[in-house]
């Protein structure tokens, strides 16, 4: 840090006095008026602009047409709508696996052998790859002609399973192939949040008689609360926002099964077959307003939290 | 320490463990391991259902070679870093900004503006698609760079600005009143204060972000075609589409397209994790 | 609309190579032409006809832009209505519809007047919407059945003339232990063509127009005896395993293996079945067979096309280059470098075995289709795609999928 040119500023007293009596206030909007006006643009205002194109009948090309609620009233009679919003109900739940998941990974590796550190890494870094990648991989392991996963079956005695194609598995499938990178994520947040747990507590807990899942239960998770927080947090956000593993590993298909509600608007809005941009955004108001519950939640807890300091 | 530390356990247990590692390293990287492997195999061993076993021959270099001449990969890549730095810089700057004033001031509306943030960063972004399409399109700047860092760095404020509120907040105030007792202007306390102890909150976000968004596909789609703009995420697509069935090329440039922001992780790892996990201990 | 395609060998064998005289004088300025010819040949094919064009313009400025062939299909929305090129490729029939509508796609009729019409009169019909012709057709290509001619000769078979031909042949690979047909629904319109065929065959040509202008009821008896046909074929066993996982592409390895012994297909798989080492000697086409004995042959004949954008900029070179895209040696070319068959009836077919066993086929055809996702509207397409892909899993499904289509097809043909 350079203190040198800290009192310069005081050599400007008259041209500067209006200035310098409002910069506190002023400030703060200065600093903020570039982030905030981009965001507004960007988000804000697209999220009620998306209430308002829900309104309307558009193929994205030609003029507009006003329906009301038309596009509403053709979700509630719409299939695939509800596969999507079951999947989205799936993905919710069985994401939130990478949780435990991760908290496993995070106990097994909380050592301090030689070269614990690159294994640390080495588990973690399945989250650096893009999801696109992940797809790609994990539909070629589950390829029903050669993929490892069914020479893995083989091997348990089990036949082979065509997981991407098949209507009851695919869901499942998709969410394991999300579920990799997620958990290596909650992982790291464990294995942070393990070092900080205090030793004192540990050591009361052993005194006390606290051995293995007692004392995880008791002492060391809710030393681990912060953590877990945020492992569910990000879990729910990963869990709506899963598109790019269905577009590369099935499409959505076979026949939609696999859709969520993300991926089935972009594919009524803007896919080959898709020119429906006011139905795309009645399901985006949809999933918004799912997401609102946990944003609210999310909100609720940081606003008292704040208070609490 | 939690669980109890292997030097402590019995000796069978503590061989068993190293020997158990490596085991689980391998065992959750395998689909990672099986692309590796796929993209040094000859395209021969393919076509004779040879997956599994050795390549019958190392073909790596051929493999690689090709995805960086006989395609479109190099400009992929390129546009993928022209998005992906710009970004960067622009998110990270924003929110130095948005940080220090939602951080170091009170004023009324301090705390909607950053639940504003927090909101806007927590939904599917999805949902903005049509919106922001149309935005992209009546702005001229579709199927350009610049229309998809415009909205990356948008979107990315929010997250940053959480972080970065959240990390000046901890900064330690008396500085700052001890720098405007001595009469130094707002900006210049913003500018040669703050702004030097949030360096590790600099580097924790650039990297961070520079992972989230060489990563995104979504928007790439949205936002951009061909191979005149679109990033490498987009790109390997049509690759695939090209090269279909060939799959140690497809795999090679899979990896390809995956290799920067693992080199970036490794290389600034401890800012990466800090980044990660912030907030995750109190 | 009796005869799309009633090209007299005739006048093709004397005027043949007699092209239209080239343009004379260069064009000026620029031309920016968007392809989605992506896979190599075909875009060989467009890049040598391209600088064919630069040849006789050589003060003309041509940009290319070869897109990838699937993203094109989304890709093409966009660039319509910002940054437009001077020339674009598409599909006939519906296909141009959501384009002409908005008001996307430049009215070339007046390219279309005089000469040209007679030359191009097989394809009129499947490039005019409201009375008007919206672009210029550069190639198409039949449909039928490829199949494994060594497998058929070791097991005794012969091409099929009719249904019960076509499933004895099928029983009789069945017990060889191969599989009939490969196929791969990942991407939904392969399904669509066995869908197309069958209804042709069930239910005859107008009825297949009908059901995919939205006129008939897809709970209707005709819809449900043309299901019935195919769950023949899916109870035996015909297709192979895992189709839903497999792109047309992924398919084609297990033709070639042997595993399965044919593939309803667009000529576009004589290319790569050929890489994959089928010569001529093991590779034979035959048309997809009568069913309801009496109906005429129509046949499915995806046509290719250019198109000028609304809003392109150079509006008076693109006319030029469409020009020169349905001149009859150009045409002539192009086919033969894509193994396609060329619109212009003036043009010549490349001597090719499949083609010119193609050809003849689609001369005889009583009419000629487009292709499922190119007569029916887009988002009908994608509904019923995912119904027939469903189907060939689920035959059992079949009323409710009928059901969900035809709710659909209420709503979209309003």
């Amino acid at each position: 840090m350079t203190s040198m040119p800290l009192a310069s500023s005081s050599r400007l007293p008259s041209r500067a006095s209006w200035w310098h009596r409002n910069q506190q206030s002023l400030t703060p909007w200065l600093m903020l008026a570039p982030g905030v006006i981009f965001f507004l643009v960007y988000v804000i205002f697209p999220i009620f602009q998306s209430f308002h194109i829900s309104l309307f009948e558009w193929d994205g090309l030609g003029p507009k047409e006003f329906v009301g609620l038309y596009n509403y009233e053709e979700l509630y009679w719409d299939d695939a709508f509800y596969v999507s919003l079951r999947n989205n109900i799936l993905w919710l739940l069985l994401y939130m696996l990478a949780i435990p998941a991760g908290l496993a990974i995070a106990l097994f590796l909380n050592q301090t052998v030689t070269g614990i550190r690159l294994y640390k890494s080495l588990f973690f870094f399945p989250f650096v790859i893009s999801q696109v990648v992940v797809g790609l991989v994990f539909s070629w392991f589950y390829d029903p002609t050669f993929g490892m996963f069914n020479v893995m079956l083989g091997w348990i005695g089990l036949d082979p399973v065509n997981v991407l194609g098949d209507e009851r598995f695919v869901t499942y499938g998709i969410i394991v192939a999300g579920l990799w990178p997620q958990t290596a994520y909650c992982m790291i947040l464990y294995l942070t949040g393990l070092n900080a747990v205090d030793p004192e507590q540990i050591e009361a807990g052993r005194l006390d008689g606290a051995k293995g899942l007692k004392m995880l239960w008791h002492i060391i998770l809710p030393q681990l609360r912060p953590a877990t927080f945020i492992a569910f947090v990000v879990t729910i956000i990963g869990a709506l926002r899963s598109f790019d593993l269905i577009s590369i590993m099935t499409n959505g298909g076979p026949f939609g099964e696999s859709r969520v509600l993300a991926f089935y608007m972009f594919e009524v809005a803007l896919s080959e077959y898709g020119f429906r941009m006011g139905y795309g955004a009645a399901i985006a108001v949809v999933l918004f307003l799912i997401m609102m519950i946990y944003i609210a939640f999310f909100l609720w807890k940081m606003a008292r939290d704040e208070r609490g300091h | 320490m939690f669980p109890t530390p292997i030097e402590k356990s019995s000796r069978s247990w503590q061989f068993g463990y190293q020997g158990l590692l490596p085991l689980a390293l391998i065992f959750w990287l395998m689909p990672l391991i099986a692309v590796a492997i796929f993209s040094i195999k000859p395209e021969a061993d393919f076509s004779q259902g040879n997956y599994w076993g050795w390549p019958s021959s190392f073909e790596g270099f051929a493999n690689y070679a090709l995805v960086f001449t006989a395609s479109d990969m190099p400009r992929y890549l390129l546009n993928s870093v022209l998005i992906t730095l710009p970004t960067v810089i622009g998110a990270v700057a924003l929110s130095c900004m948005t940080g220090f004033a939602l951080g170091i001031y009170r004023f009324k509306g301090n705390m909607w503006l950053f639940f504003m943030f927090v909101a806007g960063n927590f939904v599917p972004f999805q949902i903005l698609m049509v919106p922001v399409r149309e935005l992209t399109l009546g702005l001229g700047i579709y199927d350009t760079k610049l229309g998809l860092v415009l909205f990356h760095v948008a979107f990315q404020t929010g997250f940053c600005t959480l972080f970065m509120r959240n990390f000046i907040r901890a900064l330690p105030k008396e500085l700052i009143e001890a720098a405007r007792v001595e009469g130094v202007s707002e900006l210049r306390i913003f500018w040669y204060v703050v702004l030097p102890l949030m360096k590790p909150a600099i580097a924790a976000l650039a990297v961070l972000i520079f992972t989230f968004i060489w990563n995104d596909y979504f928007w790439a789609l949205v936002l951009t075609q061909g191979p005149g703009s679109q990033p490498v995420t987009a790109g390997i697509t049509s690759f695939n589409a090209e090269y279909r069935a060939a799959y140690h090329l497809m795999s090679a440039g899979s990896l390809v397209a995956a290799l920067p922001p693992v080199a970036m992780f490794f290389a600034m790892q401890k800012h990466f994790i800090a980044g990660l996990t912030l907030g995750a201990v109190k | 609309m009796r005869s799309m395609l009633k090209t007299s060998l005739a006048a093709l064998a004397t005027t043949a190579f007699v092209a239209l005289p080239a343009m004379a004088s260069g064009l000026q300025g620029e031309l920016k032409i968007f392809l989605d010819t992506s896979n190599p040949a075909p875009r060989a094919t467009m890049e040598e006809m391209i600088s064919r064009f630069q040849e006789k313009n050589p003060d003309l400025k041509i940009e290319t832009n070869i897109i990838d062939r699937e993203a094109y299909k989304t890709q093409i929305r966009n660039f319509l209505t910002a940054n437009a090129p001077d020339v674009a490729t598409w599909y006939a029939g519906n296909r141009m519809l959501p384009y002409v509508n908005a008001g996307l796609f430049e009215d070339v009729s007046d390219l279309w007047e005089g000469e040209l019409s007679q030359k191009l009169a097989s394809t009129k019909k499947a490039m005019t919407l409201d009375g008007k012709q919206w672009g210029v057709p550069y190639s198409y290509y039949q449909w039928g059945v490829y199949y494994r001619k060594d497998l058929y000769d070791k097991l005794g078979l012969a091409e099929p003339k009719n249904w019960d031909e076509f499933k004895g042949n099928c029983q009789k690979i069945l017990d060889s232990g191969a599989k009939c047909f490969t196929i791969g629904t990942k991407f939904l319109w392969t399904a669509a063509g066995w869908f197309d065929y069958l209804n042709l065959r069930t239910n005859g040509y107008e009825f297949h127009m009908d059901l995919t202008a939205g006129k008939v009821a897809w709970t209707d008896d005709k819809v449900k005896a043309t299901f019935a046909k195919w769950r023949e074929l899916i109870d035996m066993g015909a297709y192979i395993d895992n189709h839903t996982s497999y792109s047309w592409q992924e398919a084609l390895p297990f033709m070639v293996k042997g595993d399965a012994a044919a593939y309803l297909m667009g000529n576009f798989a004589v290319a790569p079945l050929r890489d994959g080492g089928l010569d001529d000697s093991k590779l034979d086409f035959h048309q997809f067979p009568e069913i309801t004995p009496g109906i005429p042959l129509a046949e499915d004949a995806p046509t290719d096309t250019f198109h000028i954008p609304a809003q392109a900029k150079n509006k008076d070179n693109a006319r030029a280059f469409l020009k020169f895209v349905v001149e009859a040696q150009n045409q002539t070319k192009i086919n033969g470098q894509l193994g396609q068959l060329p619109v212009n009836a003036d043009s010549s077919v490349a001597d090719d075995k499949f083609l010119n066993e193609g050809f003849p086929m689609l001369n005889k055809a009583y009419a000629l289709a487009q292709f499922f996702d190119r007569d029916a509207p887009a988002e009908m397409a994608k509904i019923a795609m995912e119904g027939f892909q469903e189907f060939m899993v689920k035959p059992d499904k079949q009323d409710a999928i009928l059901k969900r289509l035809e709710r659909a097809r209420k709503r979209i043909y309003k």
